[in-house]
C-alpha cells in the first residue's frame, strides 16, 4: 500500500475542522440554558414527578473550600434540552440497545430537516403537523432522507414566560406537535432517525388524547427511534442542510438525560431563512 | 436538758468597729473584712490569735465564704460560721456568737459584716440572688427588691392610711441624725419637701426610699463579760434574742413580720417592756419596713404606725431616738453591714462612744434585722436588746 | 385607659437601628414547667398530688405536705389584684427602653401570690384580675394580670403589646400563597391590619381557584418563590429580606403514601425538599437579617411561622413519608426558634389535623377548613404562644401524646 495516499477519513476530517476555523460551517447551539427557572413537564400530582433542575452550591471559594467554586446538581433525565431514549417509552421497553449507554453512537450525529411550524403554531397553540403538510414541505425542499432528524420549528422556544411555555388551562396543556398519521408516514415511509420540537414534549400537549395516546413517543421508540425536546434557535437553521450532534450522557439503563445539541450548518446557508 | 429556754446571761458585747464606707471601691470583699479585724483586735488590745471564733456575713465573698477567709487571714478559730440573712445577720451573728461564748465553744468570738461595690457588683449579686426571684421577680423588670417593697409599701398605705409624708418624716429625722455621724455617705439635710419631690423609682417609692449601695463594714467582738471586764474593755450586755424566718407565710402581702411572734419573749428573757427602750435601731432598707418594726416590736398596735410617726419625733435628741447614726437610708447601705450598724451604733451609744449625735442616758437599746426578699416578702427577722452595763 | 395603638412613624434611615434586648431569661428548671402551658397559651401551676395545694413560685416539693408529686395543671387564672406598683428605674436594657413599666401583685383563688405585668385596663387594687401565662420577648413564661371580664386584646394594650406578634402595620411574607390555606392566610393577614403581603408562588402555569382574585388584592404583592431552589430563596431575600417584619411559611408538598406505598424514594425526597430543606433555605436567608430588625421601631421584626402537620408529633403511617418530612421541620423549626429567640423574634408552630384539601380527601371528617388554619395563625400572632394545635384532631393527637406517647403509636399504625 502506498504511503503516501492520505485515506479519505482523513481528508474529510481534516476539511472539517478547517470549515470550522473559517466558518464556512458554522455551529449553531440548539440548547436552552440548565437552570432552576426552564420549566420542566409536570406529570398529575399523584403519580411521580421529574425534577425540575437544581443547583446546590458546594463551595464558592470560601470556608467551604476556598480556591473553588463548584456544585452538586439535581435534576431528571428529561429536563431541560433533552434526549429520549427507545426504553423511556413502554412501546420500545424490549427492544435491543435502547438506553442512552447502548445506543450505538454512530447515531448521535446525523442530518436534519426543519419544517417550518412557526406562523401556524402562533395562530393556533394546539396545531398538529400532519402528512400533508409534510409533503407540501417536500414539494418545495425535496424527500425528508431516511435516518435523519425532523425537527418541528414553532419558535415556541421563544416564550420565555414560564407559564406561556408550558400553556396549561383547565383541559390541560395547549402545544403544538404531531398528529399520529404524521409519526406513521415519517417513520413508515421516511425512516426518520428522531422526532425534534422545542416544545417540552415531542408529542402535543393534548396528545393524551390522540390515539393512541402520545403516538410520537409509542411509535418512534416502539420502532427504536429518538426524540429531542426543548430546542430553540431553529428559525436559525435551514430547511435542509445541516447536521446535528446530539449525544445523550452515558447513563446506565439511562431513558434519556439532557444534553448539548449542537447543528453544523454550511455558511452559505445560515440563518433564519423561509421558503 | 432542763426543758427551759436559757437567757443570754454572762454575754457581752464589745469594740463597735465601722471601716468607712466608700461609694464604690475597686477592692473585695476580702479587703474591708480584714480592715474591721484589725480594727478589732486592735480596739480589744488582743492579737489575731485570742479571735477563737469567727462569724461572717457578705454578699460580695464569692467564690469564698468564711472558710476561705481562715486561710485568707492566717486564723484557726474552733468555732466558724456563715451567715446569709442579708439585714437579719447581724442580729443572727450575734445569737449564734452567744451561745457559742456561753457554752465555752469559743472564748472570743469576731462578727463582722462587710461588702465590697464594684459599679456592676448590684447588677450581678441580685442576678443569683434566689431561685423565686429568679423565676419569678425579675423577669417582670426591676432586677433587685424595689418591686417587692413597692407593693408592699403601695398595700400598706391603702390599708392603714400611711401618707408620703409619714415615711418621709422618718427619713428626713434620721438624715437630721446622720448629719453628726462621720462616716455617713450623706452629708446634706434633706428637707420634706424635697422628699416629696424626688423622683419615682417604683410607685409609690421614690428616691430617698431606698438605700444607696456602697462598700464599708461594720464588726463587733462577743466575749463574756467576765473576759471584758477582764481585757478594761467598755461593754454592752446582751439580754435577749430573738429570731423568726418565713413566718405568717399565707398572708398574702407582707404587712407584718415574725417579730410578732416572738416579742413577748424577747422583752420576758430581758425583763423589760417596749417603754424601757431608749433607741431603737430598726433595719431601714426602705422607710415601710420601719414602720412595721415599730409596730411589730410592740411600740404601737398593727396599723397605728402612722399615728405614732405623728405623735414621735426621732432625732437622737427625740422622744424616740430612732436610727440614731441616720440607718443605711442615710449613711448608705454596705450590703450585709447594713444588718450589723444598728447593733454597732447600739454598743456606741450604751457605752458612751458614740462618734455623731448622743443618746442621753441611754439604758436599753433594741437592735432589729430583716432581710432576704426571697421573692414578695423578707424572710429573715430578728431582734436583739442589749443593755448598758 | 388605653389608647388606640396608632400607626409607628416612618423610621429615620440614617439613625442606627435599635438591637433587640430581652427581659431576664434565666429560669430554674422547674419554673420552665410554665412555659409548656404558656407555649399553648394556658396558665399552668403546679398541683400537688397529695394534698392538693397549689404552688408558686415553681418549686421542687409541696409547701404544704412536702410531697415531691407536684403535677402542673391548668389553672383559671382569676384573682385579686392586692398591690401595684409602676416602674420608673430598672438595671434591665430592655425594660429600661419601656418605663414606666406597670407590675401588680396579685393573689389567686388558690391561695398564692404571684408578680405579674399589669394590663393597663384593669382596676386599682384591691380589684378583681385574670392571670394568664404569655410568652415574652425572651421567649420565658411571664404571668400578665388582664381583666376579669371582657376579652381586652393583649395586642391593643400599648405596652404589652410587646409579648405579640401583631400583625397590624406590619410586612409579612407568606411563603405559598397560592395553596388554600395560602390564600387563606393572605386574606386573614390583611383583615388583621398588615401593612403590606408579599405573596410567595411558584410553578406559574399553575392557576387553581382564587388565585387570580389574590393577586388582585390590594397590598398584595406577588413575589416569584420557590422554597426548593436556594437561588430563588436567596435573591428574594436579598431583594427584600431586610423589609419582612412576619415570615409564615406555607409552602408544603403533601402526598399521602405509607412507606411501602410508593416505590422508590422520589416522592419522600420531594416531600423533604419543600417541607424540610425548604424551611431550612428561608431560615438561612431571611434569618439572620430577621435577627438583626427584632426590636426595629415598633413595627419590627418579630415572628416567624411554620405550618406543620399533627402528623410531625407521631408518625401517620398513611401519609407515612409526608409525616417524616414534618417531623423533620419541627426538628429544624426548634433549632430556628432558639437562633431567632436571641433576637426576641417569635416562632410559631402550627399542627393542624387534617386540611380539607385534596390530599385528604380520603379521610374522614373532621377536617379544618383552611380559613380555619388561617385564622389559627392570626390569633397566634396577635397573642403569645408558640405551639398552636388548631382543630378537633389536632387537640385530640396531642392529648393522647402527651398522655401515652407509645399508645398514640400504635392507635395510628391500626
Amino acid at each position: 500500500m502506498k504511503h503516501s495516499d492520505p485515506a479519505p477519513g482523513t481528508e474529510i476530517l481534516a476539511g472539517f475542522t478547517t470549515a470550522l476555523a473559517t466558518g464556512a460551517i458554522r455551529i449553531i447551539d440548539l440548547t436552552q440554558t440548565l437552570g432552576p427557572d426552564f420549566p420542566s413537564i409536570v406529570m398529575p400530582p399523584e403519580i411521580g414527578q421529574s425534577r425540575a433542575f437544581r443547583m446546590e452550591e458546594i463551595s464558592r471559594y470560601d470556608e467551604r473550600g476556598g480556591a473553588w467554586y463548584w456544585n452538586n446538581l439535581s435534576f431528571g433525565e428529561h429536563t431541560g434540552t433533552h434526549f429520549d431514549a427507545p426504553i423511556h417509552w413502554v412501546s420500545g421497553r424490549d427492544l435491543p440497545n435502547s438506553s442512552t449507554d447502548t445506543i450505538p453512537v454512530a447515531d448521535f450525529i446525523a442530518p436534519a430537516v426543519v419544517i417550518d411550524c412557526s406562523r401556524e403554531s402562533a395562530a393556533d397553540a394546539d396545531f398538529l403537523l400532519t402528512p400533508d403538510l409534510i409533503k407540501a414541505w417536500e414539494s418545495v425542499h425535496g424527500k425528508i432522507p431516511p435516518r435523519c432528524w425532523v425537527l418541528m420549528r414553532t419558535d415556541w422556544s421563544k416564550k420565555t414566560d414560564p407559564a406561556a411555555y408550558q400553556n396549561f388551562d383547565e383541559v390541560g396543556q395547549h402545544t403544538p406537535g404531531p398528529d399520529p398519521d404524521a409519526v406513521r408516514f415519517l417513520l413508515n415511509e421516511r425512516d426518520v432517525l428522531g422526532f425534534g420540537t422545542e416544545t417540552i414534549g415531542t408529542d402535543a400537549g393534548q396528545a393524551a388524547h390522540f390515539l393512541p395516546p402520545y403516538p410520537c413517543h409509542y411509535y418512534m421508540h416502539g420502532a427504536g427511534r429518538y426524540g429531542l425536546q426543548c430546542l430553540t434557535n431553529l428559525d436559525l437553521l435551514p430547511p435542509t442542510g445541516s447536521s446535528l450532534i446530539a449525544p445523550p450522557l452515558k447513563i446506565q439503563q439511562g431513558s434519556g438525560s439532557p444534553l448539548r445539541v449542537l447543528a453544523l450548518v454550511p455558511s452559505s446557508q445560515a440563518g433564519a431563512s423561509r421558503p | 436538758m432542763a426543758n427551759r429556754i436559757a437567757g443570754y446571761d454572762g454575754v457581752a458585747v464589745a469594740v463597735p468597729v465601722t471601716v468607712p464606707y466608700e461609694r464604690f471601691s475597686i477592692r473585695g470583699a476580702h479587703w474591708f473584712i480584714a480592715s474591721a479585724l484589725k480594727a478589732l483586735i486592735d480596739g480589744a488590745g488582743i492579737s489575731k490569735d485570742d479571735v477563737d471564733g469567727l462569724c461572717v456575713a457578705s454578699f460580695t465573698l464569692a467564690p469564698d465564704s468564711a472558710v476561705g477567709l481562715t486561710q485568707h487571714l492566717g486564723l484557726s478559730p474552733r468555732w466558724l460560721d456563715h451567715v446569709p440573712m442579708g439585714g437579719a445577720s447581724g442580729i443572727v451573728s450575734l445569737r449564734r456568737a452567744a451561745r457559742a461564748v456561753q457554752a465555752g465553744d469559743a472564748e472570743i468570738v469576731a462578727c463582722i459584716a462587710g461588702d465590697t461595690n464594684h459599679v456592676d457588683s448590684f447588677r450581678l449579686s441580685t442576678a443569683s440572688f434566689s431561685m423565686f426571684a429568679q423565676d419569678a421577680v425579675y423577669p417582670y423588670g426591676a432586677g433587685g427588691p424595689n418591686t417587692s417593697f413597692a407593693f408592699l409599701t403601695a398595700y400598706y398605705m391603702r390599708t392603714y392610711g400611711a401618707t408620703p409624708a409619714d415615711f418621709g418624716k422618718l427619713c428626713v429625722a434620721q438624715r437630721a441624725n446622720a448629719l453628726h455621724y462621720p462616716h455617713a455617705l450623706f452629708k446634706k439635710p434633706l428637707t420634706l419637701q424635697e422628699y416629696l419631690d424626688a423622683r419615682p423609682v417604683a410607685d409609690p417609692l421614690r428616691l430617698f426610699d431606698c438605700v444607696m449601695p456602697c462598700a464599708g463594714a461594720e464588726a463587733f467582738l462577743v466575749m463574756s463579760e467576765d473576759r471584758a471586764r477582764r481585757l478594761g474593755l467598755p461593754h454592752a450586755r446582751l439580754t435577749g434574742a430573738i429570731e423568726r424566718h418565713n413566718a405568717f407565710p399565707d398572708d398574702p402581702v407582707q404587712h407584718r413580720g415574725g417579730w410578732v411572734m416572738d416579742r413577748d419573749r424577747l422583752y420576758e428573757r430581758a425583763g423589760i417592756g417596749p417603754e424601757d427602750i431608749d433607741l431603737l435601731e430598726a433595719y431601714d432598707d426602705y422607710p415601710v419596713i420601719c414602720v412595721l418594726q415599730i409596730e411589730d416590736l410592740g411600740f404601737c398596735g398593727k396599723g397605728e404606725g402612722p399615728d405614732f410617726i405623728r405623735r414621735h419625733t426621732f432625732e437622737a435628741s427625740g422622744n424616740f431616738p430612732f436610727n440614731t447614726s441616720g440607718g443605711q437610708l442615710s449613711i448608705g447601705q454596705a450590703g450585709a453591714a447594713g444588718g450589723t450598724l444598728g447593733i454597732v451604733e447600739a454598743i456606741r451609744q450604751l457605752t458612751g462612744q458614740t462618734l455623731g449625735a448622743r443618746v442621753e442616758n441611754a439604758r436599753h437599746a433594741l437592735v432589729s434585722g430583716f432581710g432576704m426578699i426571697n421573692f414578695d416578702r423578707g424572710l429573715c427577722t430578728g431582734a436583739a436588746i442589749l443593755a448598758a452595763t | 385607659m388605653s389608647e388606640t395603638i396608632k400607626r409607628p412613624k416612618r423610621k429615620n434611615p440614617i439613625l442606627k437601628t435599635r438591637a433587640p434586648t430581652l427581659p431576664p431569661d434565666r429560669r430554674s428548671r422547674v419554673a420552665l414547667g410554665l412555659v409548656r402551658g404558656a407555649a399553648l397559651g394556658n396558665l399552668e401551676l403546679q398541683c400537688c398530688a397529695a394534698c392538693g395545694a397549689v404552688q408558686y413560685p415553681p418549686r421542687e416539693a409541696c409547701v404544704r405536705c412536702l410531697s415531691p408529686e407536684l403535677e402542673w395543671t391548668v389553672m383559671s387564672g382569676r384573682g385579686e389584684l392586692v398591690s401595684e406598683t409602676t416602674l420608673h428605674h430598672s438595671q434591665e436594657l430592655f425594660f429600661r427602653e419601656r418605663m414606666p413599666w406597670r407590675l401588680g401583685l396579685v393573689r389567686l383563688a388558690e391561695g398564692v401570690s404571684l408578680v405579674a405585668h399589669l394590663d393597663a385596663r384593669c382596676g386599682p387594687a384591691p380589684s378583681p384580675v385574670r392571670v394568664e401565662a404569655v410568652l415574652d420577648r425572651a421567649g420565658q413564661a411571664a404571668l400578665v394580670a388582664r381583666p376579669a371580664d371582657g376579652d381586652a386584646a393583649l395586642a391593643d394594650e400599648p405596652k404589652l403589646r410587646v409579648m405579640t406578634s401583631d400583625p397590624r402595620f406590619r410586612k409579612v411574607l407568606v411563603t405559598d400563597a397560592k395553596s388554600p390555606v395560602g390564600q387563606a392566610v393572605v386574606k386573614a393577614v390583611l383583615e388583621a391590619g398588615a401593612d403590606l403581603v408579599w405573596a410567595g408562588h411558584c410553578e406559574p402555569w399553575k392557576n387553581p381557584p382564587g388565585w387570580p382574585a389574590i393577586a388582585e388584592l390590594p397590598k398584595v404583592t406577588l413575589v416569584p418563590l420557590d422554597v426548593t431552589d436556594t437561588k430563588s430563596v436567596n435573591e428574594l431575600a436579598a431583594e427584600l429580606g431586610f423589609k419582612v417584619d412576619i415570615v409564615i411559611n406555607t409552602a408544603e408538598h403533601h402526598r399521602t403514601f405509607g412507606i411501602f406505598g410508593r416505590a422508590g424514594v422520589e416522592t419522600a425526597r420531594a416531600e423533604m425538599e419543600t417541607n424540610c430543606f425548604g424551611l431550612l433555605r428561608l431560615a438561612q436567608a431571611f434569618g439572620p437579617v430577621m435577627q438583626s430588625r427584632g426590636a426595629d421601631g415598633d413595627a419590627g421584626a418579630v415572628a416567624w411561622v411554620n405550618l406543620l402537620s399533627i402528623y410531625a408529633l407521631s408518625n401517620f403511617p398513611q401519609h407515612a413519608t409526608y409525616s417524616a418530612s414534618m417531623a423533620a421541620a419541627l426538628s429544624v423549626a426548634q433549632a430556628l426558634r432558639s437562633e431567632m429567640r436571641v433576637a426576641g423574634i417569635r416562632v410559631v408552630n402550627i399542627f393542624p389535623g387534617p386540611i380539607d384539601d385534596e390530599w385528604n380527601q380520603l379521610l374522614l371528617p373532621p377536617k379544618l377548613a383552611p380559613s380555619a388554619v388561617a385564622r389559627a395563625i392570626v390569633g397566634a400572632l396577635k397573642g403569645s404562644v408558640e405551639d398552636v394545635y388548631p382543630g378537633d384532631i389536632a387537640q385530640d393527637w396531642l392529648a393522647r401524646f402527651r398522655d401515652n406517647p407509645k399508645a398514640l403509636e400504635r392507635e395510628l399504625g391500626r
